[in-house]
């Protein structure tokens, strides 16, 4: 289930700079223990990214390395992760540009569109609407639906409400303004609702008159 | 207010970051309005199906594949 960390609390000596520190001292086990925690995190970010699971897999190992080498262009007012999920989303969309050669790929590609930023789809959603279909069948629509987003929605949701960065941490990390992660995250959530409705919405029995209004 | 500006704050709203003057306009807007009641209600339901599922699982075996991968790598000096 849902590993989201507890990284919202800002206190002066976070545990990862003391581990830092001892990296940067030579001792590769604490660079061990930063790895063990973040990976899971990373991996499922670079997924969101490059929806390819040999991308991901490439992506959280180069991710790690990268971070390893350039440790002490580190600065330590950020925050360790954060700073790894840089690496992270850089390292997916350059993967992206190889795979799709000679495309420009950034975060801020296909978001011309105004789609999902008036909700449509009004109908109540059923009391707990995942209970409806199987874990297997959830994934699958849950993956599906969130795949159909622009990729730049796509990210800042998967880091801000998936992952649990602050709007402060997703903006440091996807190089963004605070005000374009905030449009992007209503935009995205707005979007995902709506298409999880076809899903979730309370079965109201045939010819809801209602219902046959909305396409 | 208007829908669109209930909209506009709907992302606070889910956030738990709204001034209570305004939110008690908030509160009363969701009141009068069971469009906007919808979707600020399923709105949240999407974050939380999103964040109680894991979509992209890192097997087991998997993760110490790479994560020796990484390491060895480390120690050789990258
Ligand atoms: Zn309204």
């Amino acid at each position: 289930m849902s590993t989201i960390q507890s990284i919202a609390e800002e206190n002066e000596q976070h545990p990862d700079v003391a581990l830092v520190e001892r990296v940067r001292a030579g001792d590769v086990s604490a660079y061990d223990e930063l790895v063990r925690k973040y990976e899971r995190q990373i991996f499922r970010i670079a997924q969101h990214i490059t929806q390819n699971r040999e991308d991901a897999e490439d992506v959280m190992q180069d991710a790690f390395l990268k971070a390893y080498e350039k440790l002490d262009q580190f600065q330590g007012n950020a925050k360790f992760y954060t700073w790894l999920v840089r690496i992270a989303v850089n390292e997916s969309l350059m993967r992206l540009r190889k795979r799709r050669t000679g495309k420009m790929v950034s975060i801020d590609e296909d978001l011309e569109t105004d789609e999902g930023s008036v909700p449509r789809d009004l109908a109540d959603w059923a009391p707990d609407p995942e209970q409806n279909y199987s874990q297997s069948e959830l994934a699958e629509i849950l993956r599906k639906t969130i795949q159909g987003l622009p990729q730049g929605f796509r990210v800042v949701f998967a880091l801000r409400d998936v992952e649990g960065l602050s709007t402060e941490e997703t903006a440091e990390a996807l190089g963004l303004s605070v005000p374009a992660v905030k449009s992007r995250l209503l935009r995205a959530r707005l979007q995902l609702r709506e298409r999880l409705s076809r899903y979730f919405k309370r079965k109201t029995g045939p010819a809801m008159p209602q219902e046959a209004g909305l396409k | 207010m208007t829908c669109t500006e209930f909209i506009a704050l709907l992302d606070d709203l889910i956030d738990d970051s709204v001034a209570s003057p305004i939110r008690t306009e908030i509160e009363n807007h969701m009141h009068e309005c069971e469009h906007c009641e919808v979707v600020f209600n399923t709105t949240r339901k999407t974050i939380e199906i999103y964040r109680s599922h894991e979509l992209y699982e890192l097997p087991n075996n998997l993760r110490e594949r790479l994560h020796a991968a990484i390491m060895a790598r480390c120690k050789k000096g990258c």
